[in-house]
């Protein structure tokens, strides 16, 4: 049985206090890549109470993702946007999903992701990373960016930090360790990096630009 | 005198933005910089020439997700 709306509002308000509650719930953000970064920072931020979530990838959920990412048997071949709304909703069915099964790219970005004060970069290539991160930056004035680079293999977990590198961009990550054939990517250290893009996208929400 | 992400380096003042990033070995399709504060549009890079005393922040991004 679902439990009601204000049921689930009760038990997270006595978790966090009403006020941190509301500003969770008011918040929206935009995720941007749904793989080891995306899916894992869109789940930790479902569960934390964000009111309202916008999901952006244009690839399907493959067997090599399951290695990382919050997708399981029954999901290969769905749109991870759709895999992962489906998620989401389960274990917040209150929570206002929107998403775009669309390739991002320097002609979209802003459109996309321009109304959103709060943007986490999650993507897997350095050049698209770059690509939205330089977009956003010259033509969203509003938007600040939470992005992860440098995270792959099973390095000690206590390389990866997050850092506020320009005015408006957080990175989260080791900034050094490129996935590579003898540096795969695997859940523990790509999750370590996902939920330091969450936590600092919760500190935003609750005005500590502070890392 | 010019400062990259906190270091400071000499023989790039009145060089392009570009070529300091070559000469650091930075690929340009990889990073996003700022200059004195501002970021630098990516079709800028070889026509912003640096001057003493300027401030450059690089950020290299790494894949994985």
């Amino acid at each position: 049985m679902i439990p009601s709306r204000e049921e689930m509002e009760r038990v997270l308000t006595e978790r966090h206090t009403r006020p941190v509650y509301d500003k969770l719930k008011g918040a929206r953000v935009a995720i941007a890549g749904l793989g080891g970064l995306g899916s894992n920072i869109a789940v930790s931020l479902t569960r934390a109470g964000v009111g309202e979530l916008m999901l952006v990838d244009f690839d399907r959920v493959e067997l090599s993702n399951l290695n990382r990412q919050q997708y399981e048997i029954s999901d290969l071949g769905k749109y991870k946007t759709e895999a992962l709304a489906q998620r989401l909703a389960r274990i917040d069915p209150y929570i206002k999903l929107s998403y775009k099964t669309v390739k991002v790219t320097a002609e979209n970005a802003s459109e996309l992701f321009g109304s959103f004060g709060i943007v986490c970069e999650a993507f897997d290539r350095a050049d698209m990373k770059a690509m939205l991160i330089n977009t956003l930056l010259e033509q969203c004035p509003d938007t600040v960016i939470v992005s992860g680079s440098g995270m792959a293999g099973h390095l000690s977990s206590n390389t990866i930090k997050t850092r506020h590198v320009l005015e408006r961009l957080y990175i989260c990550g080791d900034e050094v360790t490129d996935s590579s054939a003898v540096n795969g990517l695997m859940a523990p250290r790509v999750a370590i990096c996902a939920n330091h893009q969450a936590n600092m996208v919760i500190r935003l929400i609750l005005e500590e630009r502070e890392v | 005198m010019i400062t990259v992400n906190g270091e400071n380096h000499e023989g790039f003042e009145g060089k392009t933005l570009s070529e300091l990033l070559c000469g650091l070995g930075y690929k340009e399709a990889y990073i996003a910089t700022e200059l004195n504060g501002n970021i630098v549009k990516k079709d800028s890079y070889r026509t912003v020439v640096l001057k003493e005393g300027d401030s450059l922040e690089v950020v290299n991004f790494v894949g994985g997700g």
